[in-house]
């Protein structure tokens, strides 16, 4: 049986990851290269980069970035932030990316999904959802959450796995930095309503909250965090560990 | 010096990037002159069995990897590369593979069950038969390495090495002398996959 996933996140401007991270032994806290290859080495399943740059000297700096880290760490790389065009997707692609993760790129235009689905096949195609409640109904943000777009969350989901979505990043904003535990109600209603690799993100504060997540839900896939792990209040083999002695399927 | 066969299917960069990572002298090409000097060849791929099948006869190259391997020269597929081994693939319809191993490729669709979800997609475990093969010298019973499949090896057991369990027991990898191939990602398989790669390019056994 595949394991459950543990997925640390970076979040990269101008070439440097963003939330502080504090580690003994990494000389150079915020180089993607180096911490990927920490995570790599400790444990983490996957990485998913972040590109959060607004510019285009930005840009062209985190696909350096890419190129290097996939030059050096074998592990699965998921790649988001600025894909709105299949050449977008070409781009980070041809840096060794493995998957690619949509947002905002595809409620703007919700055909990017099957077309990048026709080329490079479902499995590469990660569709990521900002979901906040509002008046007690499963919103979509767009804007990385600054905007509401009125549509139904779970819809919007199940629509994005019909067009070719292999994955599903569900971000909870409700959760998100508050550190009580991930949004279980939320992706339980995901979980029934597609048949694809869920990860869960937003909310994990503690091993336990992971614990939790694949205990109570096991048709989730993966938990994604950044924070916890960049400063090292999670350790990623502690948590597998503890994981597997749940009886968690874990890569150890 | 390994040879990544160039056929315009899927990215090689992570592929020749982990060869160069365990040391190996490697060269991404689709000229024959090229596959023919190279100690051995690695056959990538993703995508659709059908296409890349065709692709492969189209340039010439199923032709120049067959004088290949039937000279003796170590060959391993990788991925849709394992599943192009085969004599047929039933992925939008039917299609000859290369055939130098015997078996074919079917949905795992109709092996696993209800309630799996397909692709079977993240690390599982690798189970060995009673003889380990030379490629997975330096693995050991149950390590984990990276799946991302839709179809799968079937009516193979002659030649089938190690397997994973996903509601059914799946061709992991398979071998038949000098040929071999693994439908997992060894260049997305850690460490681990790094040895699996390792013992490839170093292996004498092989030819």
């Amino acid at each position: 049986m595949t394991t459950k996933r543990i997925i640390p996140c970076l979040d990269v401007r101008d070439g440097r990851v963003v939330k502080g991270v504090n580690f003994e032994g990494l000389r150079d806290v915020s180089s993607p290269v180096e911490l990927a290859r920490y995570y790599s080495d400790n444990g983490a399943d996957e990485l998913v980069f972040y590109d959060i740059t607004a510019s285009a000297e930005g840009r062209a700096l985190f696909t350096d970035i890419l190129t290097e880290v996939a030059r050096t760490i074998f592990i699965p790389l998921t790649v988001g932030g600025g894909i709105n065009t299949v050449a977008d997707f070409d781009r980070v692609l041809k840096c060794g990316a493995d998957k690619v993760s949509v947002n905002s790129g595809a409620i703007r235009n919700p055909a990017l999904i099957a077309e990048a689905a026709n080329r490079y096949g479902d499995q590469c195609v990660v569709l990521s959802v900002d979901v906040r409640r509002v008046d007690g109904v499963f919103r979509v943000f767009a804007k990385g959450g600054r905007e509401n777009t009125g549509m139904e969350a779970i819809e919007w989901i199940r629509r994005g796995v019909e067009s070719g979505a292999g994955e599903i990043v569900v971000n909870s904003m409700d959760t998100d930095g508050v550190k009580q535990g991930f949004d279980l109600e939320l992706l339980d209603a995901v979980c029934a309503a597609v048949n694809v690799p869920v990860i869960a993100s937003g909310g994990a504060g503690c091993a336990e909250d992971f614990v939790t997540l694949f205990d109570r839900l096991p048709l989730v896939d993966a938990g994604l965090a950044a924070s916890i792990f960049h400063f090292g209040e999670v350790q990623i083999p502690a948590l597998k560990k503890q994981l597997a002695a749940h009886g968690i399927p874990m890569r150890i | 010096m390994i040879a990544i066969v160039d056929y315009g299917v899927g990215n090689l960069f992570s592929l020749q990037s982990s060869l160069v990572a365990v040391g190996a002298e490697t060269v991404v090409t689709a000229d024959p002159a090229v596959l023919a000097r190279a100690d051995k060849i690695i056959l990538p791929g993703v995508g659709a069995f059908g296409d890349a099948a065709a692709k492969l006869r189209e340039s010439g190259l199923a032709e120049v990897l067959t004088r290949e391997v039937g000279a003796g020269k170590p060959l391993m597929g990788i991925c849709l590369g394992m599943q192009l081994l085969f004599e047929k693939g039933f992925e939008y319809g039917e299609h000859q593979g290369l055939g130098w191993i015997r078996g074919e490729v079917r949905p795992i669709s109709e092996v696993i069950g209800e309630g799996l979800k397909i692709p079977h997609i993240g690390w599982n475990a690798l189970h060995f038969g009673e003889k380990k093969h030379p490629i997975f010298r330096d693995v050991r019973e149950g390590e984990h390495v990276y799946f991302v499949h839709s179809y799968y090896g079937a009516n193979c057991a002659d030649s089938v090495i190690a397997t994973a369990e996903y509601g059914a027991e799946l061709t992991a990898a398979v071998a038949c002398g000098n040929i071999c191939g693994c439908q997992f990602h060894p260049e997305k398989s850690g460490d681990v996959g790094l040895r699996i790669l390792r013992a490839f390019c170093e292996s004498e056994a092989l030819a």
